[in-house]
């Protein structure tokens, strides 16, 4: 494999039908890549969460991701509406979520925490009425 | 419990994964919130649900679920069947309430996760 491969994905807030083709795409280039399956999983799971919390909360967004032979990092940026206050937001159960959202199966306030379940590293900045960045690290072997 | 047998004990119709009919489940996990499916570790596990959506889809998808129920008689919509054909999903529709379908799959041994 090359030494270090990048790639990135644009988002669209609001639509759910297309929400989840990125981490689609994370997921078949890390199958090929030959990733460890379990390794795989976090990483989709966690990069779902955050592309669904894009489509969610954000007008758009872009995923970057960022893969070399030592981690996987994917940094998912959105212009929005921001979080007010992150540690509330980062409690299991607090959501702001739509009914829309709920009714896609979302919105029940544990997508940021198995975002962190599921990674080595998470971190969020957010301005709010400019939008969120979360950056998630996966170590790889 | 294979594939063909979920199919007689719940007289469900097979939407999509005919070739499959072999393929194997372990436990079975039973949820309309996806956020919930998306904290399960297990492999090869059966998602019973009545949320019938593209993210329903993309869920299984991500957490490697290969098998989907739709209960409470939902249907998977074209371009549901389209994505988990391309994921190799196996997709039953039921006519019955999520809580017969576990019943009739607990009844016949299939396990819970938890």
């Amino acid at each position: 494999m090359a030494e270090r491969m990048q790639f990135e994905y644009n988002v669209d807030g609001g639509n759910f039908t297309r929400a989840g083709y990125a981490s689609s795409e994370i997921k078949k280039i890390l199958k090929k890549l030959n990733v460890d399956l379990a390794v795989i999983k976090r990483t989709v799971v966690a990069s779902y969460e955050g592309e669904v919390n894009i489509v969610a909360h954000a007008y758009s967004g872009t995923i970057y991701v960022d893969i070399d032979t030592e981690r996987i990092r994917i940094r998912l940026q959105d212009e929005g509406p921001g979080i007010p206050d992150i540690d509330k937001a980062m409690e299991e159960g607090f959501s702001t979520a739509s009914s829309q959202v709920r009714e896609m199966g979302f919105g029940a306030g544990m997508g940021l925490p198995n975002m962190k379940k599921n990674t080595d590293r998470m971190e969020i900045t957010s301005e709010v009425g400019k939008g969120t960045t979360v950056e998630i690290e996966i170590v790889l072997k | 419990m294979k594939v063909k047998e979920i199919v007689k004990v719940l007289d469900a119709k097979l939407v999509c994964g005919q070739d499959q009919v072999d393929y194997s489940i372990e436990v079975a996990f039973a949820s309309d919130l996806m956020s919930d499916v998306l904290t399960l570790k297990n492999d090869h596990v059966l998602l019973i649900t009545g949320l019938a959506n593209m993210q329903t889809i993309r869920t299984a998808e991500m957490s490697d679920i290969r098998c989907i129920i739709f209960a409470r008689n939902k249907k998977a919509t074209a371009e549901m069947i389209e994505l988990a054909l391309e994921n190799e999903m196996v997709v039953l529709e039921c006519r019955y309430s999520v809580f017969k379908t576990c019943g009739l799959l607990f009844g016949a041994g299939v396990k819970p996760i938890f």
